[in-house]
């Protein structure tokens, strides 16, 4: 209401003066009511709520639980989290999923292996309509700093992206510098340096092996496609979605397999997985392994190893026609039939902040699809690992190149090559191996994709 | 006199039925529609996350060509086989010591049953460390005795002899109990007129003991053969099935193509089979039961 005074003398000084403060508080006034109203962004916007997340058993569901009273405290959003063994996992998503009624609301996805199965199958939320949405996505989340490679990954072939991009796990080879330097051997340059690396060190009389690495079926592909990969071989054409696995280069893949397990390794790597092959290169009787770059960690803590402070990381050597490193990795994404999206959406952006993904690398548990915490002379400076393993998995991912085919029935495929390939350490003939697997798997690969 | 009134004549049936509605209707949920389910599956192609399609006996026909499916069957018999047969032969030779009298006598026969008591999961994943190649202590302990190592689970040849040491560590001791109870059954009259009569102690194991113990040992053949038919922890957790398919018993590919390949109509049918596999076994061994009962 205006006074008379006010009105004979235009606007009063004391009015301009509330008018102005009024001005000035617009825009805090506007942010509390935005909050409220789902305006502008607010990491409390969903307090009260609570989110169940499934996660895969290993070093990136223990950064994540270690840290996620912080998510707790940051929004309000209580987290119930469990954690299930790698394969037990990806059965336990499958049921649920296809139950329609998953129990919880965030995931961890391996992309190597699931990801065409759930993009086909539509069970987790597109992620880009939400990353676009300015009122669920952090101003400073900053979307452009994750790696084309990571973005790649995953996005499925329709243009969806059901997950946010969480690791990326290039293939490396683990030596032991100890044992080179006893024979005076510098680290192999090619696939031909490495037999001869592997057969100068192997003294099987004092129980020293060159060569280390997975025999047990189905886990041993990717030693086999780390090969096919340097021969400029993808096990499945993408283009074509054709078998290659009958090629001349898989065929020297398999043959480089059989020798090194057959020749160089320790009785019984038919039966080994990542975790035999890891003890007994922590044991220091072994020259080389090679497996994903996650696995260092417990090569340098003392309690679990002999070889502390003796470990080489190297990246993978020239292949005779080409040099890349087998990449695999994983996503976190929002189950399509959660009551919580928004919440679990805001738990993924926490996952895949620049904060998470800076502990991450700094643990070695593995390496984050962003740029930044590479970047970062603060976060290399906290590196709980040597500076070479860092150097080794920037320069690997550098020459990533998917080790596993995208395609539905990954599982099947490594199954049928793996027991291909288990057969040649026992002595078996690689090429009849390889082409019986590829006559087995070819009518699985073919109704997959019809 | 007037005939006794029959269950019928008392109404039993009528009066009583309601009462088995709970247990019947249990039993249709937890074992018949699950069955009925399965039979419905097995006549379909059906890969999770693919649509469905009836395949009629589709399913069955591809199950006999399939060579991992045949090769499983040997393993699952070469397997059973050796996990009854050796804790059903030390498991009675156990009942035969412990049922003498010594000192101790208890302490030792509770030490000896502590192996049945412990989670085959956990078992598994002891004995898997000590198999290791390496690092195992299995293998220390042969070099300590001038013995080469032995590749236990990671070599073809020695992976089914290992997983059935697993097996005979753990289940003879179940063995030597249902003997112990038949032993402990078993009347006293015939050994004293064996005395009398002269006979030396094999006469009276063989004549006496042995026959009337054989009911006891084929109730533990019945128990162990069940169990090694279904055995799939201890062969998941240290063989995986492998080195290749070495150990892959019906279980585990059965296993692999419901729950890693997702072939969930096939993994149907091969439980209907094996199912006719199992029931073909226990009529057998039912058989033998009747055989074997005192007279």
């Amino acid at each position: 209401m205006t006074t008379r005074k006010e009105n004979r003398r235009g606007i009063s000084r004391r009015a301009a003066l509330r008018a102005g403060a009024g001005l000035l508080a617009a825009p805090a006034i506007m942010k509390v009511a935005t909050a409220q109203t789902g305006g502008a962004f607010n990491w409390r916007r969903f307090a009260g709520q609570s989110i169940e997340v499934s996660l895969t058993l290993g070093p990136r569901a223990t950064n994540l639980r270690t840290h996620e009273k912080e998510f707790t405290e940051l929004t309000g959003i209580r987290v119930g989290s469990e954690v299930v063994p790698e394969q037990q996992h990806r059965q336990q998503q499958v049921i649920q999923f296809n139950s329609g009624n998953p129990q919880f609301d965030v995931t961890t996805v391996s992309w190597h292996v699931q990801k065409r199965l759930f993009g086909k199958s539509k069970w987790l939320v597109d992620m880009k309509p939400l990353l676009a949405d300015s009122q669920l996505t952090a101003p400073d989340y900053d979307w452009p700093d994750f790696t084309p490679g990571g973005v790649r990954w995953a996005t499925q072939a329709d243009g969806r992206m059901d997950t946010l991009p969480n690791n990326i796990d290039p293939w490396m080879i683990y030596y032991n510098k100890e044992l080179f330097a006893a024979k005076g051997l510098a680290f192999p340059r090619t696939f031909e340096e490495i037999v001869m690396a592997a057969e100068k060190l192997t003294d099987k009389s004092a129980g020293i092996y060159g060569w280390v690495s997975r025999g047990l079926k189905n886990a041993n592909v990717p030693v086999w496609t780390s090969f096919m990969l340097g021969h400029d071989v993808d096990p499945v054409d993408p283009k074509t979605v054709k078998l290659q696995t009958t090629t001349d280069g898989a065929i020297a893949a398999a043959e480089l397999y059989k020798k090194l397990n057959r020749e160089y390794a320790p009785p019984g790597t038919v039966g080994f997985n990542w975790n035999e092959a890891q003890t007994s290169f922590s044991q220091g009787r072994i020259g080389m392994w090679i497996d994903g770059i996650g696995f260092a960690p417990p090569l340098e803590d003392p309690t679990k190893s002999r070889i502390v402070g003796k470990v080489g990381y190297a990246v993978m050597p020239q292949g005779p026609k080409a040099r890349h490193s087998a990449t695999f990795g994983d996503g976190i994404g929002v189950a399509a039939g959660s009551k919580k999206k928004e919440a679990a959406y805001l738990y993924c952006q926490w996952a895949t902040s620049k904060l998470m993904c800076n502990r991450l690398l700094q643990s070695g548990g593995g390496s984050p699809c962003r740029a930044s915490p590479y970047k970062s002379p603060e976060v290399i400076a906290g590196l709980k690992l040597p500076r070479e393993w860092l150097s080794c998995l920037e320069a690997s991912s550098a020459i990533g190149r998917p080790g596993l085919p995208e395609i539905v029935p990954v599982t099947e495929f490594r199954d049928v090559f793996g027991v291909g390939l288990t057969n040649t350490i026992g002595g078996a003939d690689a090429r009849a191996e390889m082409q019986k697997a590829t006559d087995a798997f070819t009518p699985v690969l073919a109704k997959s994709e019809a | 006199m007037t005939a006794q009134p029959t269950a019928m004549d008392r109404g039993y049936g009528r009066n009583y039925l309601p009462f088995a509605y709970p247990a019947l209707l249990i039993t249709g949920a937890v074992i018949v529609f699950p069955w009925l389910f399965t039979l419905f599956m097995s006549v379909h192609e059906w890969k999770i996350g693919s649509p469905r399609a009836f395949v009629g006996l589709n399913n069955y026909f591809r199950l006999f060509g399939d060579e991992r499916f045949v090769e499983s069957i040997g393993t699952t018999l070469y397997f059973t086989l050796l996990s009854v047969v050796l804790p059903v032969l030390l498991g009675t030779a156990c009942a035969l010591v412990f049922n003498e009298r010594f000192p101790l006598r208890g302490l030792c026969r509770a030490i000896f049953i502590l192996p049945m008591m412990a989670t085959p999961v956990a078992v598994a994943l002891v004995w898997k460390m000590m198999f290791h190649p390496q690092l195992g202590v299995l293998n220390y302990l042969l070099s300590l005795v001038g013995l080469p190592p032995a590749l236990w689970h990671t070599s073809l040849d020695t992976v089914i002899p290992t997983l059935v040491m697993v097996e005979v560590w753990h289940w003879t001791p179940l063995v030597m109990l249902i003997v112990l109870g038949g032993l402990a059954a078993a009347p006293t009259e015939p050994y004293e007129s064996a005395r009398l009569d002269g006979a030396n102690p094999w006469q009276m194991f063989r004549y006496i003991t042995l026959p009337l113990i054989m009911p006891f040992v084929v109730l533990a053949v019945v128990i162990r053969t069940i169990d090694a038919l279904k055995a799939f922890d201890t062969i998941f957790v240290i063989s995986e099935g492998g080195p290749g398919t070495a150990s892959e018993t019906i279980n585990i590919y059965l296993y692999l193509q419901a729950f890693a390949f997702y072939n969930i109509g096939y993994a149907s049918a091969i439980v209907v089979v094996f199912f006719v596999l199992i029931i073909v076994l226990a009529m057998v061994l039912l058989w033998l039961r009747q055989k074997a009962k005192w007279s």
